[in-house]
């Protein structure tokens, strides 16, 4: 083997050594997020008794001694999450619908673009827009000081329509044409084949899109900080038009000034925040894999 | 409109709900943008990009510069890595693979972890434990963990794109495949890849719980990669929180957002005139 | 003239993962002379010729075993691929041009063998494109892109991007499969202008091809060699009942 040659070889290791150093970036990245989060936040969360941070209905984090219980950000997220997918996901499945079955060619090529736009509006936009349109609409029409569990409902049922729609469009136009032509063969009407043939035959893909809209509702911040009010109480169903804390406000609100035990409490919330969005995320990748199986 | 009446009433309704689902889509994205942009555009006055921030003027300029600077250097930082092992997985790497099943599922996760804890592991990593505070290497470092993941998945698909008739017209030719990589598959890909990191732009713009606790909001330009200062976002979060000046709030949310859009549509723009090439 | 061997195929067996695809294989190619392969799809003949260049090497799961010598020296031995890939030429069955300019398809050769110099680049671009009877459509634009040429003549620029390396074996997998009549004439006529300088191994489809071009033939069936000889000879008197079924066009 020429000198050349060998250089080059040797050039051609340095490389594959520098992509695999690459590659494993987001392997390093997820450890160091593992254990930092957790190295700080389960001791805390230990120390104040795991039972008692997670049910604790006070959140005082000045009283002497302080009293740090996120049931009440636990239920908040609940709340505004499935708000969001009452909102959210009849509209975004029907759009979706529309998109894949229903939708004029010409429509369609303006339509789509539209949606990826309304997937690009910054969430500290869609805050502002809470803010100044929905909660003074929220308190005329509604009652209460327009900062609500209702409002942010609303609010992040509008953020999460372009995931389900574009998830579940996908899904839909995964159906091979036989099955809908199957049933148009038999008579049934064009729409009576989407909905009861098409629609249930790409179930596990639409689940998955109202999966990761829900992984997106929780895990959404600003948005939901600026028009929530973010009371740290405990609230009923029926209380829907009062405010609310989440575990993602509660987290933005306090971090800047926290210090000591009350810093260790909110890496806490970010840990328990972190745990239910990877089981959402879980659930999706295996309703995904079920899709493609 | 004969159509519509032969229809059956269930089948009626269906039809009218879809369209129904769509309007309300469409109405969602018409009112926010335009709300936002026809109450901002009356309020930009070039004020509104004085070179210093001052509390009469609100100037967004300092917030502008601290988005760029965080922007270029997350890509110094994002771009490489995750073009590198974009390329490891597509042309290096056994399919099926231990490790790469391990690299999928971990850019998966961080794709899927929220922003807010984006922030606070920034701030408990690169600000408390590294000792970096609040400053432009904390934020550059946190987002360009989270655009990682985008940055990668657009690399693999525009690689996996270009036709394998090119790799095996380069190594027909003797070449090994780093050469083959570096002149034929990488240029092949290049829009794609772009098409990616102009959308990851869009995203760290968009970005605010994630910078807020680790660039910080202070209203000026950073002076050292050790300085905080804000973005536009974190500006925007401000101006909306302090509610003291509804004006500029206005403004800056409609320049904002007309940022990140154009940013967007300039992504997919390209993304689809690749297409068009290959069609 | 004394006929010497360019490769010496020796009990050549192959798998793709659990799939075997060719089946002791024996067979010696001559120098200067065009042999053709044929058969029906997935008879093996694509995967043998894609296996005297180690292209094969790209297939994951790909296993071989048996010795195939090129001018004495086993490929599969402990050798630099890349500089077999330069003396053993390919031409793919659609023509691949990269997507840069006419020059540089034909420089991307030479230039990956450490060739730097201008002058010599420019030298090695003419000679090529000549040899490859697409100089004359081609010298006005050579920096246009490759992708503007038809189909026929992005084919012949593969073939002078294979002779920019100075080959001494050029295979071709079907090269002419892609391409109309016309265009299939002009490569045809090529090929046999090129035999005086190469050794060249075809795969093709096409029978009147074999006949017309090769010297000699080798049939192949579900991965085995059935009749190898003179082409006269196959086409003429095949000596195997599936060969002849197969030339005369009863399956295939």
């Amino acid at each position: 083997m020429g000198k050349r040659s060998l250089r080059l070889l040797n050039r051609e290791y340095a490389a594959k050594i520098l992509f695999i150093i690459s590659a494993s970036a987001a392997i390093i990245a997820v450890g160091l997020i593992c254990v930092f989060l957790f190295l700080q936040g389960l001791p805390a969360m230990w120390d104040m008794g795991i039972i008692r941070f997670l049910t604790g209905t006070d959140w005082r984090p000045t009283w002497d001694p302080p009293r740090f219980g996120i049931l009440p950000m636990i239920v908040g997220s609940l709340y505004v999450t499935a708000g969001a997918i009452l909102f959210g996901v009849p509209i975004g499945i029907f759009a979706a619908v529309f998109m894949a079955k229903f939708c004029p060619r010409p429509i369609y090529v303006i339509l789509k673009p539209a949606i990826n736009l309304l997937a690009g509006i910054p969430s500290v936009v869609y805050g502002y827009f809470g803010m100044v349109v929905l909660v003074p609409f929220v308190r005329e029409n509604f009652g209460g000081n327009g900062n609500s569990i209702f409002t942010a409902s609303i609010l992040l049922g509008m953020m999460i329509l372009p995931t389900i729609i574009t998830i579940s469009e996908n899904a839909i136009r995964a159906i091979p044409p036989e099955i809908y032509e199957g049933a148009i063969a038999l008579g049934a009407s064009h729409e009576r084949a989407t909905f009861k043939v098409v629609l249930p035959a790409a179930k596990s893909g639409v689940m998955a899109s109202v999966i990761l809209g829900i992984g997106r509702a929780v895990g959404e911040t600003m948005a939901v900080r600026m028009v929530a009010g973010n009371q740290a109480i405990l609230r009923m169903p029926h209380e829907f038009l009062s405010g609310a804390r989440t575990l993602t406000a509660n987290v933005v609100i306090e971090l800047g000034y926290a210090y000591g035990e009350h810093r260790a409490a909110l890496i806490a919330t970010g840990v328990v925040l972190f745990v239910f969005v990877m089981i959402i995320n879980a659930l999706f990748s295996i309703l995904k894999k079920k899709e493609s199986a | 409109m004969d159509k519509l009446k032969r229809k059956k009433p269930v089948d009626l309704i269906l039809f009218l709900l879809t369209w129904l689902g769509i309007i309300i889509t469409v109405s969602v994205l018409i009112f926010v943008v335009g709300y936002v942009v026809i109450n901002g555009l009356p309020f930009i006055r070039p004020s509104l990009f004085a070179r210093e921030f001052t509390t009469e003027n609100q100037s967004l300029f300092p917030a502008l510069v601290g988005t760029l600077m965080i922007v270029g250097l997350s890509l110094i930082l994002a771009v490489p890595l995750g073009v590198f092992s974009a390329i490891y997985l597509v042309e290096y790497a056994k399919r099926g693979s231990r490790f790469v099943k391990i690299v999928r599922l971990t850019t998966e996760t961080l794709a899927g972890i929220p922003s807010i804890v984006y922030g606070l592991f920034g701030f408990i990593f690169f600000g408390v434990f590294l000792g970096w505070g609040l400053s432009l290497m904390s934020g550059a470092f946190t987002t360009s963990i989270m655009i990682l993941p985008l940055i990668m998945r657009t690399t693999e698909e525009s690689l996996k794109s270009v036709p394998d008739t090119y790799r095996e017209g380069s190594f027909g030719l003797g070449a090994g495949r780093l050469r083959t990589v570096a002149r034929i598959v990488l240029p092949a890909a290049t829009p794609g890849i772009l098409a990616g990191v102009i959308l990851a732009i869009g995203r760290i713009v968009g970005e605010t719980a994630a910078i807020i606790f680790t660039l910080g909001n202070v209203a000026r330009m950073p002076n050292n990669l050790f300085d905080t200062g804000r973005t536009l976002s974190a500006h925007m979060y401000a101006l909306a929180n302090e509610g003291t000046h509804p004006g500029e709030a206005h403004a800056t949310a409609a320049v904002l957002l007309i940022v990140v859009l154009l940013i967007n549509a300039l992504s997919s723009w390209i993304a689809r005139s690749i297409t068009k090439d290959r069609g | 003239m004394e006929i010497t061997n360019k490769f010496l195929i020796n009990d050549v067996n192959l798998w793709y993962s659990d799939f075997q695809a060719l089946n002791n294989i024996n067979m010696d190619i001559p120098e200067h002379m065009i042999t053709a392969f044929i058969g029906p799809s997935g008879c093996g003949k694509s995967t043998l010729i894609k296996s005297l260049n180690r292209m094969n090497d790209l297939v994951e799961g790909c296993k071989i075993t048996g010795s195939i010598l090129l001018d004495g020296e086993n490929i599969y031995g402990d050798i630099d691929v890349n500089a077999l890939r330069k003396r053993v030429g390919m031409v793919f069955q659609k023509p691949n041009p990269f997507p840069m300019s006419i020059y540089d398809n034909i420089a991307y050769g030479p230039r990956t063998h450490g060739i730097k110099s201008k002058f010599v680049l420019n030298e090695i671009v003419e000679k090529s494109l000549q040899d490859a009877a697409i100089w004359d459509e081609t010298k006005d634009r050579l920096k246009k892109s490759a992708l503007s040429l038809s189909g026929g003549q992005q084919q012949r620029l593969c073939i002078a991007r294979a002779l920019s390396v100075q080959p001494d074996v050029l295979l071709m997998d079907e090269p002419t499969s892609a391409l109309d009549p016309i265009s299939t004439g002009k490569i045809e006529e090529l090929v046999l202008q090129l035999k005086k300088d190469y050794t060249i191994v075809i795969v093709t489809h096409n029978m009147q091809q074999a006949t017309r071009i090769s010297d000699n033939t080798g049939f192949f069936l579900l991965g085995e060699l059935i009749e190898y000889g003179e082409t006269q000879q196959i086409f003429s008197i095949p000596q195997d009942k599936r060969c002849e079924d197969y030339i005369t066009g009863r399956f295939g």
